[in-house]
């Protein structure tokens, strides 16, 4: 296998007049999960279509595992998993017919498909149910299911179009745990769109931010978050009027202000939060949380960053 | 790719059978009304004309433009419908054993089902109305019914097929595919009863005994050139963006 598996050079996808990919050029090593972050309607999508052979890039190229995604698509298709914008699920059929269905489509042999079926369907939790009909299936079910069926095959990439979109928070953090364990155990490459932030955060190792079909950053979280303005919320009792002006007044803070209950402060590039928290408590405040920048804060800076160009 | 077929095939009538959300549901409808129908209660109606008829042949190779029709609606906006058309199209399956699959499945069906109405047809007018021995069709008559009930599985399922794939819902389907069955009937009976006298004693002459095995051949190959046509239009209609886009 390439050290990187995913490869794109000016990656670009128009509809009539929309251009839904702008020169997309992104790198994603193997064994890695990779998120893809954007907003609604950014890209994400096409992307995915594209990278699978399921939609021909307008300019531009990409490679899966070194296959070109124009000329040799059948190749890719054979090596990756895919679970795109909806589960695509047969709900008349049992969960374990679902996933019979795609192991003969992945030619395994009787003895596979059943060892292999037991070993998902155990692993989300799902055996108990291997009879009954998705139908009736909540959403969350219907998704580690669609996850399990990607992963039937053994795939050495696996394409995950918002995997928790529209799950409850719980649902949402089981399926992530999931993933997160079956990409571990299988060693797989995860390319994962989301607008999640929280849920880029957690999961993954590199992060793409799109935007309208522009890339805007791409790093691993950490360098993502140092590119953000530095900003702290520090939550906690006693921050009176005057531990404000007293955190206004020092040179390394731009501004303190309250914000839902809240105390947000914005640092200078390069300064640090911990002698401001040692002000804090020194001057009688009771601190029960500090949050650095999240990729919220990364999103917001960089999509503000790319107004005002 | 016969073996990716086989896998489609498997799908399509796990899929028919559970379409009246069970198994026992779908084989009622799907199997056994029809062959009911058509095997038991109208061969019973008629006793030994039914094996006798002139018309037995004309009617049987038209049964399964009526069987496939009633199905072949859901083959691809049916599965655009369910959102499950992406997934399977992300999978490892070629275009052509997606389409010759789903089409084999609707020919499978069309055909088995004439075939055994046929068999269990002639099982019933011998006990309906038994004779010193058995009656059999005739050579003819099963010639015909084997090769043009197969012929017109693969009209109906071809040319569905490709109404299915450009459609946007199962509904549109549906209504284009049964307006093109009733133009294709009306157009057969229309136009034998506006045709000219002399055409028609000619016609009549094309189906008498000594020229009916011709006619019955060169009726064969005018229906395999067309069902080749709408099966090559199906798979240049197959384009993997342009069924994700629609």
């Amino acid at each position: 296998m390439p050290d990187i598996v995913i490869r794109t050079h000016g990656l670009t996808r128009e509809f009539s007049t929309l251009r839904a990919v702008d020169s997309l050029s992104i790198q994603v090593p193997a064994g890695t999960i990779f998120g893809f972050l954007g907003p609604n309607g950014s890209g994400k999508t096409t992307t995915i279509r594209m990278l699978l052979g399921l939609l021909e890039p307008t300019a531009g190229r990409a490679e899966v595992l070194g296959y070109d995604t124009r000329t040799q698509a059948d190749e890719i298709r054979l090596r990756c998993g895919a679970l795109l914008e909806h589960p695509g699920l047969y709900e008349r059929f049992s969960a374990w017919d679902n996933l019979e269905f795609y192991a003969r489509i992945w030619r395994l042999s009787r003895r596979e498909r059943r060892a292999r079926i037991e070993e998902l369907l155990r692993g989300v939790g799902l055996w108990e149910r291997r009879q009954e009909s998705v139908g009736r299936w909540s959403r969350g079910m219907k998704q580690k299911l669609a996850v399990a069926r990607a992963m039937l095959h053994r795939p050495a990439v696996l394409f995950l179009d918002e995997p928790t979109a529209g799950l409850d928070p719980v649902a949402a953090s089981v399926l992530r745990e999931d993933l997160a364990r079956l990409a571990r155990q299988e060693g797989v490459t995860v390319f994962l769109t989301t607008h999640n932030l929280a849920e880029a955060e957690k999961l993954c190792h590199s992060v793409a931010v799109i935007r309208a079909g522009r890339l805007l950053a791409v790093g691993n979280p950490d360098e993502l978050r140092a590119r953000a303005r530095p900003r702290a919320e520090i939550s906690g009792r006693g921050i009176s009027e005057a531990v404000l002006e007293a955190l206004r007044a020092r040179e390394e803070v731009m501004s303190a202000e309250m914000r839902d209950a809240r105390l947000t402060v914005e640092l200078r590039p390069g300064a640090e939060l911990g002698p401001l928290v040692t002000m804090l408590v020194s001057a009688g405040v009771q601190i029960e949380e500090v949050r650095k920048a999240s990729l919220e804060d990364v999103f917001l800076t960089l999509v503000q960053e790319e107004q005002r160009c | 790719m016969l073996t990716d077929i086989v896998t489609m095939v498997r799908k399509e009538w796990k899929e028919l059978l559970l379409s009246r959300g069970g198994l026992r549901g779908g084989l009622i409808a799907t199997v056994i009304i029809p062959l009911g129908m058509l095997g038991i209660y109208a061969p019973w109606q008629s006793g030994a004309d039914w094996l006798r008829s002139a018309l037995l042949p004309a009617i049987w190779s038209w049964l399964p433009l009526l069987l496939v029709g009633a199905l072949v609606a859901d083959s691809f906006a049916g599965e655009r419908e369910r959102k499950t058309l992406e997934t399977l199209l992300a999978s490892r399956l070629s275009d052509r054993a997606i389409l010759f699959g789903k089409m084999a499945a609707l020919v499978g069906y069309g055909w088995g089902l004439t075939l055994g109405a046929l068999v269990l047809g002639t099982i019933t007018v011998n006990v309906s109305d038994p004779r010193e021995a058995w009656q059999w069709p005739s050579l003819n008559t099963v010639a015909v019914i084997v090769v043009l009930g197969l012929l017109t599985s693969l009209l109906a399922a071809a040319g569905g097929v490709l109404i299915s794939l450009r459609a946007s819902s199962v509904r549109q389907a549906a209504q284009i595919n049964s307006l093109a069955l009733l133009f294709l009937m009306l157009g057969v009976f229309s136009g034998a009863k506006l045709m000219p006298a002399s055409w028609r004693v000619s016609l009549g002459l094309a189906f008498a005994p000594p020229n009916l095995i011709r006619t019955e051949v060169l009726i064969a190959a005018v229906i395999l050139l067309v069902d080749l046509a709408l099966m090559i239009a199906a798979a240049a209609r197959f384009q993997r963006a342009r069924l994700i886009l629609d």
